[in-house]
């Protein structure tokens, strides 16, 4: 039987971003917090020394091993799901940190719009525009809301960036100035101005300069070494948990972090209709233990936190045939229909693309939100035009080539030689919505190692998804030949998801909204049914912005920190359900 | 951040010649028959090393380049049980990364070995993969790996249904065949126009092929790109502490290279 521990204010399921911020706001308010982590220790010196290209990008060295527990895939609502079996395949975050040890660090607000999409298309274009399969909505929650947990969360992070010209203007400026500007960006941003776009640098979670964040931790000037996005960071110059909040957290004497901690239920009464605490696996040990917990707040990877309501059987789980119930409705993300755009190969030219940074980049956003008229299109939203130099190593730059030649062999080596730092790549990071049938269940079939039923993702594009991204293929070509490429290579648009997971950009399921008929979580993403469960982190998107969902989560985490030291003290509800349209 | 600040010590580039020494060996031209062929050619290739050693030993190498060596001298079959299955794959990517006037092809640059290393390792038994059934490995295109077999399997099963091709094929063994004929059955391989058990043959290329690119071009820790010559060949610096020197350059930046080793400071 599992062992019980002692009961503390609020136990923190997961260690990213989420789990960080609510774990360090908590803890300094002088709460008793346990943070529960199923991966295992990192720390800085993780990283120093191993800068290697095979371990981080194909073995994939920090990412959630899959033995124990993947998801299972499949497009239609009567397939048979099959698991995803490799990293290659599905790439999850894992250990302290979670996915925001590797992400690259591109950092977009999403836009006033996208808060309000469902209300303001409708203001806009009429209740036509919608399709029917879409189940468009707004979050609940306003940009104005938001912004000052934006803020928080850019300062906490100290992101580097610039204004973007054709976004609302901000209260305070990025704390800090954007990074180095290389000739491939130069070329970008000279491209998109001559062609009347609004050009500007990305902000970036990879610091540009020396700073301390308003916790007192000490972040370093990224020296651009290229191992940034799936390795961790090795200097402290990238916004990340590990950087940030955990230490911060770490700090307070009221805050206990154990890892390999991998919690399997979550202990709910029937009669209070209240969480009690949570069922966990010291994964050193095999030791069962329950924490119990006067709040629960699960801040793990969207799947997890799904997943675990699930197995708790907590909330009401969403069915495509009825329709009705909100657990696993609304799943989304950017699938293969997103990041489709070009590459330029360019005869007279080779750049320093082994040098580079994860978020070092230029972008337009004349193509995201409602920045631009919708009338004649057949989709709404958008999203930006990126150029990023992340830093290629030989491996990865050895697939740069015309793309009509063959991929091993004499010509694929002349090739690969001499095309490997003459390859630029433009994307669209599109919007992805939410359809009546993509939805997270529990397979039937496939089990974890404990014996208890797989995540089953059931995902198809819905009615925009390819054309939204036709649009961005052919955005990004005509700027491609402004940038003068010699051989243009358009990305094919896929015609249905190809279950690869590879993006990890994936959302939804337990969404925020201010119905409790088309949201699982209120807007400080308290559960609607539960008033001492908070579900936080991109589970909570009702669909995909237009941009990379880290700030976002950022920010939302912010206000759940919030919310729920309001409710450790008043014990109540914190919003009044409002009823809307159902989508 | 003392480790980072380390710079790595500068490489003396060696002067044998791997592509002079194929030449004389007839591995280029694809002629040599035998069952020991590969055995004896790094056999060789490894007295040709050793005979560089002292000049080595007393120019600025030191003592890291004898232990750059002395590792080479050691390579040998760890995972690959059969001589002919080894000398199989090395053939076969041997013809998906080709010596040429570029430099070295996949034999000279160690890929063979970087394989068997790779496949005796957690990667070859797909150690952090889902393993648990119902495997239904033809039911989908799109679902990514579903095999039962783990990439060991898939490369021994692969190799040896290569080999069945070329007797049935050509009355001859894969690694006796020239070139040309070479190409053709692994583009059968490429095609799916084979059946092999319980994988489809595409994905066995697809295996072979990516696997035999990450030994050209993986830091030579892994047993392949010997003497960072892959990297030489693309131009890749190899690890670093940082480019904020460089990176607003408007030129590109052609670097010797410096390997992971050099990076972390030698080690203990």
């Amino acid at each position: 039987m599992a062992e019980e521990l002692e009961k503390v204010d609020v136990v923190v399921v997961g260690m990213g971003w989420a789990g960080g911020i609510i774990a360090a706001e908590l803890a300094k308010a002088g709460r008793s917090v346990v943070g529960l982590e199923k991966g295992s220790s990192k720390k800085r010196s993780d990283f120093i020394g191993v800068k290697d290209e095979l371990r981080f990008d194909n073995r994939y060295h920090i990412m959630q091993n899959l033995s124990g527990d993947t998801v299972t895939s499949r497009n239609e609502v009567d397939d048979t799901a099959l698991p995803i079996r490799t990293t290659k395949d599905m790439q999850l975050g894992t250990d302290i940190g979670g996915a925001s040890l590797h992400w690259a660090g591109a950092t977009y607000r999403y836009w006033p719009y996208e808060f309000e999409i469902r209300s303001q298309t409708i203001d806009r274009y009429g209740e036509d525009k919608i399709p029917d399969d879409m189940n468009l909505q707004d979050w609940g929650i306003s940009y104005e809301e938001m912004e000052p947990y934006y803020e928080k969360w850019e300062y906490t992070a100290g992101i580097s960036g610039e204004q973007d010209p054709l976004a609302p203007e901000r209260n305070r400026p990025w704390p800090n100035p954007p990074l180095m500007e290389t000739p491939s960006l130069k070329l970008f941003k000279d491209a998109t101005a001559n062609l009347g776009l609004h050009p500007f640098q990305v902000a970036a979670g990879n610091l540009s300069q020396n700073y301390e964040n308003p916790d007192g931790e000490q972040l370093n000037a990224c020296m651009y070494c290229s191992f940034c996005t799936r390795a961790g960071c090795d200097f402290a110059a990238k916004s990340d948990p590990l950087a940030t909040v955990v230490p911060t957290a770490l700090k307070q004497d009221s805050f206990e972090l154990r890892t390999r901690a991998n919690v399997r239920r979550v202990l709910y009464d029937e009669e209070t209709q209240k969480a009690t605490g949570v069922m966990y696996v010291d994964e050193t040990t095999g030791e069962e233990y329950e924490q119990p917990a006067d709040v629960v707040v699960l801040a793990a990877f969207a799947f997890t936190n799904n997943r675990l309501l699930m197995l708790s059987d907590i909330g009401e789980q969403y069915d495509p045939e009825t329709r009705e119930g909100t657990l696993g409705r609304n799943f989304n993300g950017q699938y293969n229909s997103a990041f489709n755009g070009t590459q330029g190969l360019f005869e007279n030219e080779r750049f320093n693309l082994y040098m580079g940074a994860g978020a070092l980049g230029a972008a337009v956003t004349d193509y995201a939100a409602d920045n631009f008229d919708h009338t004649d299109l057949d989709f709404i939203g958008g999203g930006a035009i990126e150029l990023r130099q992340y830093g290629f190593g030989a491996i990865s730059s050895s697939n740069n080539r015309p793309s009509d030649t063959p991929s091993w062999g004499k010509q694929y080596k002349a090739d690969s030689l001499h095309y490997a730092y003459r390859a630029l790549r433009i994307w669209y990071t599109n919007i992805a919505m939410s359809y009546w049938h993509n939805y997270l269940d529990l397979d039937p079939t496939y089990v974890d190692e404990y014996g208890d039923p797989l995540l089953r993702a059931t995902y198809k594009f819905g009615s925009q998804e390819r054309a939204i991204a036709q649009f961005g293929v052919e955005k990004c070509h005509e700027i491609m030949e402004e940038m003068g490429a010699d051989i243009i290579q358009d990305d094919e648009v896929p015609e249905e998801f190809n279950h690869v997971y590879s993006g990890g950009h994936y959302t939804g399921g337990v969404v925020m909204g201010e119905d409790p008929e088309t949201s699982v979580v209120n807007n400080y993403l308290q559960m609607w049914d539960v008033d001492n469960l908070f579900v936080v982190g991109g589970s909570a998107f009702p669909q995909f912005g237009g941009h990379h969902p880290t700030p976002t989560i950022g920010a939302l985490s912010y206000r759940a920190a919030e919310g729920i030291e309001e409710f450790l003290e008043n014990g109540e509800q914190l919003a009044t359900a409002k009823g809307t349209l159902r989508a | 951040m003392d480790n980072n600040e380390r710079k790595g010590k500068e490489h003396k580039e060696k002067t044998f010649s791997r592509r002079d020494f194929l030449k004389t060996s007839g591995v280029a031209a694809g002629g040599i028959v035998g069952g020991s062929l590969l055995g004896g050619l790094v056999g060789m290739e490894h007295g040709s090393n050793n005979a560089q050693q002292p000049e080595s030993a007393t120019g600025s190498d030191g003592a890291e380049g004898g232990q750059t060596a002395q590792a080479e001298t050691y390579d040998a079959r760890t995972f690959f049980s059969r001589s002919e299955d080894f000398e199989t794959l090395a053939a076969a990517t041997e013809r998906i990364y080709p010596e040429d006037d570029n430099g070295p092809g996949a034999i000279a640059l160690g890929v063979p070995y970087f394989i068997d290393k790779q496949l005796y390792g957690f990667w070859g038994a797909n150690g952090t993969d889902y393993k648990m059934g119902p495997f239904r490995p033809m039911a989908s295109d799109t679902h990514g790996r579903q095999e039962k077999l783990n990439r060991g399997d898939m490369f021994l099963l692969g190799i040896r249904r290569l080999q069945e091709v070329s007797q049935e094929e050509h009355d001859e063994a894969f690694h006796n065949l020239d070139e040309e004929t070479q190409d053709e059955l692994l583009k059968m391989f490429e095609s799916g126009d084979v059946e092999v058990p319980g994988m489809r043959a595409e994905a066995f290329f697809s295996l072979l092929r990516n696997t035999t690119i990450e030994g050209v071009y993986a830091d030579p820790a892994y047993g392949g790109n010997k003497d960072m010559q892959g990297w030489k060949m693309i131009e890749y610096p190899g690890p670093r502490m940082g480019w904020t020197n460089d990176i607003q350059s408007e030129e590109f930046q052609s670097l010797e290279p410096e390997s992971l080793r050099s990076y972390q400071g030698g080690g203990v």
